[in-house]
């Protein structure tokens, strides 16, 4: 994963368009919030650095001020003082709904209109951009298609048609209707069960994977963290940065007693969900299509020296997984999918192909990568290479982080950003200014 | 296999066609057409007009063949009834009309954000006023603004703003939160989102507030006639004070079929108002 962080979070701007980034970088720059009778704030002098096309995760106790930081980056909270700047433009001053029109916002179970069809409901934003009818119904079946929900069937409906997964999706979709840079989600897989939550964050990181968006995401399960973040940031009370680093850097080397409870048991496990099925080697495999004939398939098996062939349809999605045996008993290759077939997404982590793998009877599964076209396959030999190279390799420290820290206790930091203001100060976003430093510096205090 | 899934959950949501609620036995087992979806939603409002006109149509037979005194056939000529049910439906419809002018403005407002710390109160205060008796209210302002037409007219919107009021304020306060926050997530002004979010889905709740309203005008401005506002009332009024059975049944008969009259029609526009998707 180390290779896909961005080189400089300072250079990874929207303009950036060699790296196919489309994500814009945000800087909270210290930025409090004190809400009226409350005696502490509930952000205190938080500056934060977001780079762009990133997944950046919040994660903290309930009541910590990671949903208020949340909001205060498209201002539906106004920050008491402290500076948001979007990709590299001060945006506390302007309208606040020119603003929300360009950043995506994802609640828990959709937040759906129920009295708008689906169609409806994502054709907000852009009509209120004035996009022309037929702009609109366009980018309606094409994000409908992109969240894996068939334009035809759904576009008509109305929400209470629709179950809780297919809600978030459209919830997501309508959130991406504009094209926006940046999508804020707060705890917008909480509301489903645990057997679509995993399928939503396979499609997330699936979507993240095209579109490379800022996305930022607030949530309680550290798990999802773990599996979706590029970054985690650890909250205490008082939106407090506890540690703000990759996900192996975070198990591997916590930054103090807090984040190691908010981890909890199991890290070890945990980091086997560090490595993406991507990152490993795929075997390749033998592939046949729907109505040739099973003779031919199993002389290509043969030849090759395999024991399966994966039938795939027209848009190259697995719908079969024959062995020899199997397609020895055929005449002609049906092209009914098999509905116990062992798939995982390419971004998929290894705990869950493992999973998959354990569950079916061939001891490996396929792989499917953008609109669930086959990649490849998977075994456990593959699986147990990765851990043990990953393991070695998470010890090593990115120099890359991005700057998090509390500036209410970094008084000279502060004049010094108040002396340089630009998109992100020098002092602050020199790279290797990591939140292992910020944690030494608090003990300090 | 997303598809796959997909299909699982395109089958828990009841198929393409559906317009029937998911996982009912019943409606898998029987073919339920269209046709016969409509009929089962306006069955109600139609066995309800049926009920209204029979009455009706009783109580115009029974009036050319009872054996009238020439006090009641005077009274009762169509003309004079004709005459009266106008008058009555005028003050009903005036009232209704202020009403509505008055109290959703007004329960908007009391929604807002500056205003909201008021709405408690309000509702209270709503709620006691609907108690007090509308004879006595009546009467008293009478007393007041001098008896008559306007005076009438005063005292039904003071009594019929209440529960417009209070149903628009309940309507917009059962809007959920993340709803609304959802929409100026979107970057859709408060505007917008009271007119586009959180109207259409207080329509239910308010429409029915203006239902109750209406019903209530049309048996309240019965009582019109003791400040001299005319209406129906006359007939009960002067039913019991000249011992005319007749007289006084076709009045409370009268005044009652307006009321499930103008009730049905309050039914069919929340039935056909009523935002699809709900």
């Amino acid at each position: 994963m180390s290779e896909l962080i961005a080189s400089n979070p300072a250079e990874s701007t929207a303009t950036d368009g060699s790296t196919g980034i489309t994500g814009a970088s945000i800087l909270l720059d210290h930025v409090t919030k004190r809400f009226p009778g409350q005696a502490r704030p509930a952000v205190d002098g938080l500056t934060m650095e977001i780079p762009a096309g990133k997944i950046v995760m919040f994660v903290g106790p309930s009541g910590c001020g990671k949903t208020t930081t949340l909001k205060m980056i498209n201002r539906l909270i106004e920050p008491t003082e402290g500076r948001i700047v979007v990709d590299g433009e001060d945006v506390t001053e302007m309208n606040g709904d020119a603003l929300r029109r360009g950043i995506g916002y994802v609640i828990q179970a959709g937040g759906l209109f129920p009295h708008m069809t689906v169609a409806t409901n994502i054709g907000i934003v852009p009509k209120m951009l004035g996009w022309d009818k037929a702009r609109i119904a366009a980018r309606v079946d094409e994000l409908l298609e992109l969240v894996s929900l068939d334009p035809a069937l759904y576009r008509d409906r109305y929400p209470k048609e629709l179950s809780g997964g297919q809600q978030q999706r459209v919830g997501v979709a309508r959130a991406l209707a504009a094209d926006p840079p940046i999508l804020l989600m707060d705890e917008p897989f909480g509301a489903v069960d645990p057997i679509t939550r995993l399928r939503l964050q396979d499609e997330l990181i699936n979507i993240q994977e095209e579109l490379q968006k800022t996305i930022v995401c607030v949530t309680h399960d550290f798990d999802e963290a773990v599996k979706l973040g590029d970054w985690i940031a650890i909250f205490n009370e008082g939106a407090q940065l506890e540690q703000y680093d990759t996900p192996e850097r975070i198990l591997g080397d916590p930054a103090n007693e807090f984040v190691e409870n908010f981890i909890g048991s199991g890290a070890g496990l945990k980091q086997l969900t560090l490595t993406r099925v991507a990152d490993v080697a795929l075997s390749d495999a033998i592939t046949g299509r729907p109505g040739e004939r099973a003779a031919d398939v199993l002389a290509r098996i043969v030849e090759a020296g395999h024991g399966h062939a994966v039938i795939v349809d027209e848009r190259h999605r697995p719908i079969q997984w024959l062995s020899r045996r199997k397609l020895g008993r055929l005449e002609v290759v049906s092209q009914v999918p098999d509905p116990k077939l062992p798939v995982v997404g390419i971004r998929s982590t290894l705990n869950d192909a493992l999973d998959t793998m354990l569950v079916s009877s061939a001891g490996a599964a396929l792989v499917t990568g953008r609109r669930d076209m086959f990649k490849g396959v998977i075994d456990v030999k593959t699986v147990m290479d990765a851990i043990t190279r990953s393991q070695s390799a998470a010890v090593l420290e990115s120099d890359q982080a991005p700057v998090g820290l509390n500036t209410g206790l970094f008084q000279a930091q502060a004049a010094a950003a108040e002396a340089a203001p630009g998109e992100s100060a020098p002092g602050e976003a020199a790279p290797g200014e990591s939140a292992s430093s910020t944690a030494d510096a608090r003990a300090a205090q | 296999m997303s598809t796959r899934i997909l299909k699982a959950e395109a089958g828990i949501a009841g198929g393409d066609s559906a317009v029937e609620m998911p996982g009912d036995p019943a409606a898998s087992a029987v073919p339920v057409t269209r046709a016969r979806l409509v009929w089962l939603s306006w069955r109600g409002l139609v066995y309800q007009l049926a009920g209204i006109l029979l009455t009706f149509l009783g109580l115009v037979i029974w009036l050319l063949t009872a054996n009238l005194s020439p006090i009641e056939l005077t009274t009762l000529a169509p003309a004079a009834l004709w005459v009266y049910t106008v008058e009555h439906v005028q003050l009903t419809l005036l009232a209704a009309v202020i009403v509505l002018v008055i109290a959703i403005p007004l329960g908007i407002a009391l929604t807002r954000k500056p205003l909201r710390f008021l709405t408690a109160p309000v509702l209270a205060i709503a709620n006691v006023g609907q108690a007090a008796p509308a004879i006595g209210v009546v009467v008293l302002l009478a007393f007041w603004v001098g008896f008559g037409f306007w005076a009438a007219t005063l005292s039904l919107v003071l009594y019929a703003v209440l529960p417009v009021l209070r149903n628009t304020m309940v309507g917009l306060q059962q809007v959920d939160d993340r709803l609304i926050e959802a929409g100026r997530g979107m970057g859709m002004s408060s505007a917008a989102v009271l007119f586009r979010v959180e109207l259409p889905l207080a329509v239910p709740v308010m429409l029915s507030g203006v239902r109750t309203a209406l019903v209530l005008l049309v048996g309240t401005a019965a009582l019109a006639t003791f400040v001299n506002g005319g209406g129906l009332g006359i007939l009960i009024t002067t039913g019991v004070n000249l011992s005319l059975t007749p007289v006084l049944v076709t009045g409370a008969l009268l005044v009652a079929l307006l009321a499930l009259l103008i009730d049905w029609v309050g039914r069919v526009v929340e039935h056909v108002a009523r935002p699809k998707g709900l």
